[in-house]
């Protein structure tokens, strides 16, 4: 089947109840993506489904369909998205596992909500789990990727 | 092939980084390998490259799992190197036994000790590769070294400048220096400043490669079906129809259990869904966690190995005008790391290459040697970004490196074994279940007379290499530590501790701040009980206690002035607090709470004050407190493995609750420096958070919880 990942397609022989997760990682070598729990309760291997944060871990490639899937690899070219930036500048990252996940849930976030508060950044975060503890300054780096993106319009 | 000597093997390691490196070099006899010694001043070639590209490579003789050494080590070489920050690099170190850990001697990181035990070590290569860099400089300019001076990577005389990469390959040739002059702390220009962290560019990319990661040609990836019950054996297994799933390749036993390989983690675990085994579980299919704890309660009232005392406690006890008793339980915990255990290895040639991230080196080394007839030598680790540790990638037993060694040595391929989170979480190597019995007596001027405590819970130590130097009269240092040395009890005139070590099947190991994880939850619920008992302030009744010790005293008045203890808490909450040594390290918090109207604990603000003396990165610092405080809320708040039948009942996230962003408390950090050795900053912050929240909770509540995780009835 065709896959159309971080905008290019790409041809997958693989079982369609893989899922995308697997095939991102273990076929496509794209493993910055990555494998927290296998059941949607981490984030940990979060992507973006036509821009919409979903749990790769849970999604069977064959429903992916010709769907555009984005990966940590393909949010930005050189880590230059806000919500990377944020990231870097309030020094979130501690061994960083879980962080390509956040930062995928942050960028969906951002793209829906230009000026979250804390309550809706707690919400939208509360199915990433961080074991080192970083939540206090991923809440932060969101609202500096906000102020961030607000002032580049 | 013959084993390597550890010349060859840096130098391996050195051609395995970027082709054109040229490093300094300083000739050794042939054959000799120094062990590393105290007064021996370190090699520079094994701790700093500088390369003619002008960049510094750091080699890290420590893994880094999200503690921030990356950045920590790097700042000390930088800080005598005077290299230019934008063009440091840094690796993982090999294994090999200029690694050795300065304090331990053998390579390994824990114990919340790199920072201060490569102090001088990583300073002091940084000014040997400065001195032979200015050296080199000197003679080209055929001048005095004591002319030049060096700024941000270049050597300079006037207006002339060489930089260090111009001068790698002339300094090379040079001898290092016998001895060098370290910089005086008031002319340092990185340590104690902060500074972000050096691995985020790669880790906010997805660019950082974990032991998950490894991708090797020809890489196989396998399951293993594990016992259900610890300590059970493979019987007999069918593996038809594994063998059937698309990419299952092969299925072996090995002494773990029986592994599935196939040609990605799908596969994998599909084929080992699909076993049929039938096990031998052994005597561990009794294990039940609450007739365990039930057992613990008789047998902390019967009397054990002593572990401290002075005085009569009995008598004491017996005089008191007043007697407070109470017991505190802490159940097994997973450490729950978001990497899942997981390695590589490849059998080729006369090497075992082994590519995980590992706290445990040298063991991981001599597993693998075991296993696979090698000498250490020829086992050659490549360690990987830690997908968090907490003590979980140290094991003695080098339980998840050992198990890929036999995987792979069976198959025949390159494998890397990947533990699922299920297989995570019922694997074992838990922090032990423990019960402490206190019986406290105060006098009639309501002050602490007497101490009577009795602690049950398994042994890490006993039956690992560790035992004959930390399991001393059958007492492991690591189930009494922040009890018998605790400050608290130093003025009580009669007190007496005792430990038994029960032993059953149930895998135990360090989890972020060992003993201190219960040891402070139960002495400082302890002595808020004490306050409460003596009716005194809970700060005042813990100051009078800490009079002698001017650090604890500071930390907890800065904590306590921070929270703003003592004045009204905003409505519907109330603020507790707990001050616990360890690791060196003093560590002071209130934590401000509510509970909801589903009885659920809230804690909004955490204050915490945090004496390590010395403070290389407060930014990290910081971090490690926020982290810290967040793991030690998992466990105050959600987590408990248990076990009915000899099964563990949790197996991910969904039944083994950890903290989540909206539980996250707003956390304060002062970093209160002082003129004591240098602390530990990794596990500290750990222990006394789940006092401060159960002290807050019954200021809030008046219902004193002794059991974690915190429930209110």
């Amino acid at each position: 089947m065709q896959l159309n990942v971080n905008g290019t397609a790409r041809e997958v022989d693989v079982q369609e109840d893989m899922p995308l997760l697997w095939v991102l990682r273990d076929v496509l070598g794209l493993p910055g993506t990555k494998f927290g729990c296998g059941m949607a309760q981490c984030g940990a291997c979060t992507v973006h489904l036509e821009g919409e944060a979903v749990r790769s871990c849970v999604l069977p490639v064959s429903a992916v369909g010709n769907r555009m899937v984005t990966t940590i690899e393909g949010l930005s070219p050189d880590g230059s998205h806000p919500v990377q930036q944020a990231w870097a500048e309030r020094d979130v990252v501690q061994c960083g596992y879980c962080q390509p996940g956040q930062i995928m849930q942050a960028a969906a976030l951002l793209a829906h909500h230009p000026n979250p508060t804390d309550g809706e950044i707690d919400l939208a975060m509360a199915g990433n789990i961080c074991r080192c503890g970083t939540y206090q300054r991923i809440r932060e780096a969101v609202h500096r990727a906000a102020a961030q993106k607000r002032a580049e319009k | 092939m013959s084993a390597l000597t550890r010349r060859e093997l840096l130098a391996k390691s050195l051609l395995s980084g970027a082709g054109l490196f040229v490093a300094f070099h300083v000739p050794r006899k042939a054959g000799a390998v120094p062990e590393p010694a105290a007064k021996q001043l370190p090699d520079p070639n094994a701790f700093v490259r500088v390369a003619p590209d002008d960049s510094v490579t750091v080699l890290l003789a420590h893994s880094e799992m999200g503690q921030g050494i990356w950045t920590g080590l790097a700042m000390l070489i930088a800080e005598e190197l005077e290299c230019d920050w934008s063009k440091i690099r840094v690796e993982h170190a090999p294994a090999a036994p200029v690694y050795a850990h300065p304090a331990f001697g053998m390579q390994m990181t824990g114990g919340s000790t790199t920072t201060w035990s490569e102090f001088d070590r990583y300073r002091t290569a940084g000014a040997m590769a400065r001195d032979m860099l200015v050296r080199a400089a000197a003679a080209q300019w055929k001048t005095d070294p004591k002319r030049l001076h060096t700024e941000k990577g270049y050597v300079v005389r006037g207006k002339q400048r060489l930089s260090y990469g111009q001068l790698a390959v002339a300094a090379q040739a040079l001898t290092p220096p016998k001895k060098v002059q370290l910089k005086d702390r008031k002319d340092w220009k990185i340590l104690g400043k902060p500074m972000r962290r050096l691995d985020s560019p790669e880790k906010i990319t997805g660019k950082a490669q974990f032991g998950i990661d490894v991708r090797l040609p020809d890489l196989r990836t396998a399951l293993v079906a594990r016992s259900p019950v610890f300590g059970g054996k493979v019987k007999s297994f069918d593996a038809g129809k594994a063998r059937q799933v698309k990419g299952v390749e092969q299925v072996v036993q090995v002494p773990t259990g029986v592994a599935v390989v196939a040609t990605n983690f799908w596969s994998a675990k599909l084929g080992r869904d699909a076993l049929q085994i039938d096990w031998d579980l052994g005597p561990g299919a009794s294990l039940d966690t609450t007739r365990l704890l039930e057992d613990y309660r008789a047998q902390a009232r019967t009397k054990g190995p002593v572990a401290a005392e002075r005085g009569d406690a009995d008598a004491a006890l017996a005089a008191a005008a007043r007697r407070v008793v109470a017991e505190y339980d802490v159940p097994y915990l997973a450490h729950a790391t978001m990497e899942p255990m997981n390695c590589t290895v490849r059998l080729a040639a006369g090497r075992c290459e082994i590519w995980t991230g590992t706290q445990f080196q040298t063991m991981d080394q001599a597993s693998a040697a075991r296993i696979t007839g090698l000498a250490p030598e020829s086992v050659f680790i490549h360690t990987q970004f830690l997908g968090g540790g907490f003590g979980r990638r140290a094991t003695p037993s080098s339980d998840f490196v050992s198990e890929a060694v036999h995987v792979a040595k069976a198959a025949g391929v390159p494998v890397k074994v990947v533990w699922t989170r299920e297989d995570d979480m019922r694997g074992g190597y838990y922090r032990p279940l423990f019960l402490h019995r206190i019986e406290a007596g105060l006098d009639a001027k309501g002050r602490l007379s007497a101490w009577r405590h009795g602690i049950v819970g398994q042994s890490i130590l006993t039956g690992t290499p560790f035992e004959p130097f930390m399991v001393k009269n059958g007492i492991d240092a690591t189930s009494i530590e922040g009890v018998t040395e605790s400050p608290y009890l130093e003025g009580v005139p009669a007190r007496r501790v005792t430990l038994h070590s029960p032993r059953n099947p149930v895998p135990v190991l360090w989890w972020r701040s060992v003993g201190n994880t219960h040891t402070a939850f139960a002495m400082e619920s302890m002595l808020d009980e004490l306050a409460w008992a003596a009716e005194q302030d809970p700060l005042e009744f813990r100051a009078a206690l800490l009079a002698e010790k001017p650090r604890h005293l500071r930390a907890l008045k800065t904590a306590a002035q921070m929270a703003g203890f003592g004045k009204p808490a905003p409505a519907g909450r109330a603020r507790g607090m707990a001050v616990h040594e360890s690791f060196g390290s003093i560590v002071a918090q209130v934590a401000e709470v509510s509970v909801d109207e589903d009885k659920e604990i809230r804690v909004h603000r955490v204050s915490c004050a945090v004496d390590c003396g010395t403070a290389i990165n407060p930014l990290g610092i910081e971090a490690q407190m926020q982290g810290a405080i967040a793991y030690g809320l998992s466990a105050a708040l959600h987590g408990a493995v248990t076990l009915k039948d000899g099964r563990v009942e949790q197996s991910n996230f969904h039944d083994y609750r950890v903290l989540r962003m909206p539980e996250m408390p707003q956390v304060e950090v002062q970093v209160l420096e002082s003129e004591a050795k240098m602390g530990g900053i990794g596990e500290p912050g750990a222990a006394p958070i789940s006092a401060a929240v159960a002290n807050a909770v019954y200021a809030l509540t008046r219902q004193r919880l002794r059991s974690l995780p915190l429930r209110l009835a």
